[in-house]
């Protein structure tokens, strides 16, 4: 059976009066308990368009509905809530306000590709889990998820140096999302090596943190992938229709700004 | 089919690409995989200049952007070497490098970004074909094989458990590994066995393990703790109901999340596991008879020296 069908008997559209009188008969409580029915009106009809426009969405139209993917998904054996069949099915039929249910839980797909090996359609299901919450941040549906934040500054470090530091990686992402440095887990793991390693390692470590480990002759390919990036940030704007005209003094300023954020 | 022993003179010596883990957080990766080489007279030449693959971040960000990391890369290892062969012992450098060839391959819109960049950033374009990337586990099956091991080893490993993890990267998505799959002689992407066979050579007992192609949640280990812990345990759990004593890994950020993550679940969900974690490259080593600290077993989280003692591995 479709999930859409078994979705009318959520908790939140049954309706029961506590006291109600049908014809002299008393009904109230569970004796009057029914499911509301549903009426959708409000089809998203450029979803699955605005979806294939961003990157990891370009086949979305090809899926046949078979159900491999979240037949053979990771995250589904751990959160059953996680099904992307079903999103798929949403959103080519342009159910947006059936989506949004499940927006907080879209990000977490975890890049396995147990679906893109699965699927006979070569729908590149991962790809679409990734634009669907891409989508949902541009439209302003979540905020900003972990896993976008973490991305950024992965990649920033790499635009701007050509190569990652991990341990820079790691605090600069506690301290974006607020969490503490020295939690219990990661306190053990720094105990585990610092009571093994020699001093040599320590030194060569806190060296390559305050040097950043850098690819040499960077800066021309530095620039090249930020206007990249800048570049298809418009694009994917002009897609959702969310254009914002662009900075008058070009693309420096935007780099800039885009370094600052 | 090329013949074995041309195949293996040609890979005597290789380009290695050791990527931004193998000089951080997975060390013990590259000391045990230079190690090796020494050992068995094998000749790793660095690539020059080398810069991040794009990992599992950047594509999020852009696809594209990873293909043209990718491609620099391969565009570096190009002519580093007489073959053209680059070998990345990282999963996620190894699949970003494979994915960037079958995209350049196969893909328009992919090529002219490479190129635009590429000419924007002032080296040459990296063409589809130039290079060959291979993994560790190809290098040393292709280089000395399983007879060779034998021969080397002496079944030093004998006595010891071990369930073989392979990850995600090794094996999916399996269009871009084209000489997967191919029958008798080759990986397969669903059940692979190229590091059970190494380690079967030296000695190894290697058990059913059904998780082999697992995901460990490397991509959200810091983003979704939570979730990473949960795959990660039932990794372990998993392995130790199989029997096994180690677990053989062949990628840095599986390999780092097995052990934060063995440590995590047990600090936040109190479920302990005891199953040593370490790279085949280690435990190839030790069969070859490297002593433990020449093969970075003491960069490793976990702790496995006094197991390797027991074993009479010292």
């Amino acid at each position: 059976m479709p999930i859409h069908e078994k979705s009318l008997i959520r908790p939140e559209n049954l309706r029961t009066h506590e006291n109600l009188t049908i014809d002299g008969v008393d009904v109230s409580g569970h004796w009057s308990t029914f499911i509301e029915s549903r009426v959708v009106t409000d089809y998203n009809e450029a979803m699955e368009d605005e979806i294939a426009a961003l990157p990891g969405g370009e086949h979305i139209h090809r899926c046949w509905q078979c159900g491999s993917c979240t037949n053979s998904c990771t995250v589904n054996a751990i959160e059953p809530r996680f099904n992307p069949r079903y999103w798929i099915y949403l959103i080519r039929t342009g159910m947006e306000s059936e989506l949004l249910r499940d927006k907080d839980l879209i990000w977490q797909c975890v890049s396995c590709n147990k679906c893109t090996y699965a699927c006979p359609r070569d729908v590149f299901p991962e790809g679409v889990m990734k634009a669907t919450a891409h989508w949902l941040e541009l439209k302003g549906h979540t905020p900003e998820s972990p896993s976008t934040t973490f991305d950024k500054i992965f990649t920033d470090e790499i635009v701007q140096h050509g190569r990652i530091e991990d341990t820079k990686v790691l605090m600069k992402f506690l301290q974006k999302t607020k969490q503490p440095l020295l939690q219990d887990w990661l306190k053990q793991i720094a105990w585990n090596i610092g009571m093994r390693l020699p001093v040599k390692w320590g030194i060569k470590s806190a060296w390559s943190f305050v040097f950043h480990p850098k690819a040499r002759r960077w800066s021309k390919a530095r620039t090249a992938i930020q206007d990249y990036i800048i570049e298809k940030e418009t694009e994917h704007k002009q897609a959702l229709g969310l254009h914002k005209p662009k900075a008058a003094n070009g693309n420096a300023t935007q780099r800039k700004l885009h370094a600052a954020e | 089919m090329v013949d074995i022993t041309d195949r293996a003179r040609k890979l005597r010596e290789v380009a290695y690409y050791p990527g931004c883990a193998l000089e951080g957080s997975g060390n013990g990766y590259d000391v045990s995989t230079r190690a090796i080489a020494y050992e068995l007279g094998l000749k790793l030449q660095d690539v020059k200049d080398w810069n991040c693959c794009g990992a599992m971040e950047v594509k999020n960000i852009d696809p594209k952007i990873q293909t043209y990391l990718s491609s620099r890369v391969l565009s570096q290892a190009v002519n580093a070497t007489k073959n053209n062969v680059v070998m990345a012992p990282c999963n996620g450098c190894y699949h970003n490098l494979k994915k960037a060839e079958y995209d350049l391959a196969h893909d328009a819109a992919s090529r002219e970004v490479v190129s635009t960049l590429s000419s924007k950033a002032g080296h040459k374009t990296y063409e589809a074909g130039q290079a060959e990337t291979i993994h560790a586990l190809d290098w040393i099956k292709d280089t000395i094989g399983e007879e060779g091991l034998r021969k080397r080893t002496k079944g030093r490993l004998a006595g010891m458990k071990i369930a073989n993890y392979y990850g995600c990267m090794y094996v999916r998505p399996r269009h871009i590994f084209p000489e997967k799959d191919k029958g008798p002689g080759s990986e397969s992407t669903s059940k692979p066995h190229f590091m059970d066979d190494l380690l079967a050579a030296s000695g190894a007992e290697n058990v059913e393990f059904p998780l082999k192609t697992a995901c460990c949640g490397g991509a959200h280990t810091l983003s979704d703790s939570d979730t990473s812990t949960k795959l990660v345990l039932n990794i372990l759990q998993a392995a130790e109901a199989s029997g096994a004593e180690v677990i053989a890994t062949e990628c840095p950020t599986c390999h780092s999340g097995l052990e934060m993550h063995q440590i995590r679940a047990e600090k936040r969900f109190g479920k302990k596991t005891t199953v040593k974690i370490l790279y085949f490259t280690q435990l190839l080593g030790l069969a070859l008879g490297i002593k433990p600290r020449k093969l970075g077993i003491q960069q490793n989280i976990s702790n496995s020296l006094e197991f390797i003692h027991e074993k009479g591995l010292t």
